[in-house]
């Protein structure tokens, strides 16, 4: 069923009775060309992209949960591509471009938004890293603007510029970057991808991976046996736990990052506003909620849920770049995990077992990757090698020095 | 909130620590093994063995054996300590 205004004014005329669930709940047939192991955001849109993009419709995709409950529904739903580096942001830039046409491409309102992003910076050394970062990327076509303290106050006048710690002298701001409802946009994916053919089996934990002379053929889950001609992980938080299965390691530890929603309000903070002098960063919902994160807790988790001194440590940096927040009250928290690799950028590509390919390793910037990472998973599962977008992000780039390091933390995953 | 025993200070409140990771990999005599020294991780989910510094007290550096999903400590020790993870 396509979605359209004119569908819309029909069923509301039908009184509603005509709509029907967006993809098909499948129990899983015994053999597929191609299984995605994880159904977030980044399996289906593998999933779809292979459908739409190389033809490869007799495609699984098996998720443990539901569509949208796992770690996609666990974001503060950010899209961006404001990296220095080239081959980040090149890729993050091509998963932008996608945002901006995805909602026609499928069909479904992902509510994208391209409000911008706002990252603040306190210090000359951090100005000249900002200035530096924007004109990197706008040597590779990507907008960015310096903004200086007065266009800051007129851009967000709710920043406190005069803080006496960390005043604020100006921003980098990308006005393409933004927001968009990650709900909408696994299940948007889900929709499309149904729509092409591809099976989406919910409730089906994989327990093992098979191969056979260093070949992956078959994957055993909770409702049985799958042979698979290729397989595909986008299991970030759990990719360790996957590649432990396939018989190899992954340099990536899971750690927990909380996130947090206010009351609603009136519209107050119309960007995404990062704090430049601690980890914080705010946009505001359509329903009115302050959304809000900072950095992980710190510690290796599993658990989906952080602890209250990263709580404390949100909420200060929030307080000291908008006083104004502490008139609010948090609604709700909650934590979701992530695959910290040691240089904080993401693993898209081939693994040790032929067949068998990866995305993951995504830090906590998985979202605003979400088409671009499934489009770059799809064309290497189809080709059988990366494309030129996700040639950098390999596997064996710690093993050959060819690091990505964004941040220059050094090799600790909790630090990036 | 991760409460951990330090030997000399006491139970005390994990904001007073600073978390050094993964407490099992060793430094390699040879070159042939540094990779795994700095990148490779077991990640397990379950008992982790890990550093802590008790960078807001005493200064020592702690071995702490945590369980990863459950978030609870089961043993606090001195780096020669050798805590064994629970077998069930």
């Amino acid at each position: 069923m396509r979605y359209s205004g004119l569908r819309l004014l029909t069923q509301a005329f039908a009184g509603n009775t005509g709509w029907k669930p967006a993809w098909r709940d499948t129990a899983p047939k015994s053999s597929y060309d191609v299984v995605i192991v994880g159904g977030g955001g980044h399996g289906l849109a593998t999933a779809y992209y292979l459908a739409r993009e190389h033809g490869i419709t007799n495609v699984a995709v098996l998720e443990r949960g539901r569509i949208g409950l796992g770690n996609t529904g666990r974001n503060t739903t950010i899209i961006r591509s404001n990296y220095l580096l080239p081959e980040n942001h090149n890729f993050y830039e091509w998963s932008l471009k996608l945002w901006e046409g995805l909602e026609q491409d499928l069909n479904y309102n992902a509510m994208v938004s391209q409000r911008g992003v706002l990252n603040l910076f306190h210090s000359d050394a951090a100005r000249h890293a900002a200035a530096r970062r924007g004109n990197a990327m706008r040597l590779d076509g990507i907008d960015a603007e310096l903004l200086d303290r007065a266009q800051v106050a007129e851009f967000c006048p709710l920043i406190d510029l005069d803080n006496a710690r960390f005043p604020v002298m100006g921003g980098l701001l990308q006005r393409r970057g933004g927001t968009a409802r990650h709900d909408a946009v696994a299940w948007g994916f889900a929709r499309a991808a149904d729509r092409r053919g591809v099976d989406i089996i919910q409730e089906c934990e994989v327990q093992g991976i098979e191969t056979e002379g260093g070949r992956v053929t078959a994957l055993r889950t909770s409702r049985g046996r799958i042979r698979a001609g290729r397989v595909g992980l986008a299991v970030a938080g759990s990719t360790s736990l996957l590649a432990g299965m396939a018989g190899f390691e992954v340099p990536i530890e899971s750690h927990v990052l909380q996130a947090f929603v206010s009351e609603a309000v009136k519209p107050l903070v119309h960007a995404v506003i990062t704090f430049g002098a601690g980890h914080f960063y705010i946009s505001q919902s359509d329903k009115g909620g302050l959304v809000f994160g900072g950095g992980l807790d710190g510690w290796n988790s599993y658990a989906q849920r952080g602890n209250l001194p990263a709580v404390e440590h949100v909420f200060a940096a929030g307080v000291a770049m908008m006083p104004a927040l502490s008139r609010l009250r948090a609604l709700r928290s909650w934590g979701g995990m992530m695959d910290m690799t040691p240089d904080g950028s993401p693993i898209i590509g081939l693994t040790p077992i032929q067949g068998l390919t990866m995305t993951g390793g995504w830090c906590y910037g998985g979202f605003k990757a979400t088409p671009g990472s499934g489009w770059c998973h799809a064309w290497t599962i189809a080709k059988g090698e990366p494309h030129p977008l996700n040639a950098a992000f390999t596997l064996d780039r710690f093993r050959q020095g060819r690091l990505l390091d964004e941040r220059g933390a050094g090799p600790f995953a909790w630090a990036q | 909130m991760i409460q951990i025993a330090c030997p000399y200070c006491g139970p005390r409140d994990e904001a007073e620590f600073a978390y050094r990771g993964d407490a099992t990999v060793h430094r390699p005599a040879e070159e042939a093994g540094f990779h795994d020294y700095v990148y490779a991780r077991a990640n397990p989910r379950g008992w982790h063995l890990e550093w802590w510094h008790h960078t807001g007290g005493c200064r020592a550096v702690l071995k702490v054996l945590r369980h990863t999903a459950t978030h609870e400590v089961r043993a606090v020790g001195l780096p020669a300590d050798r805590p064994e993870p629970p077998s069930a």
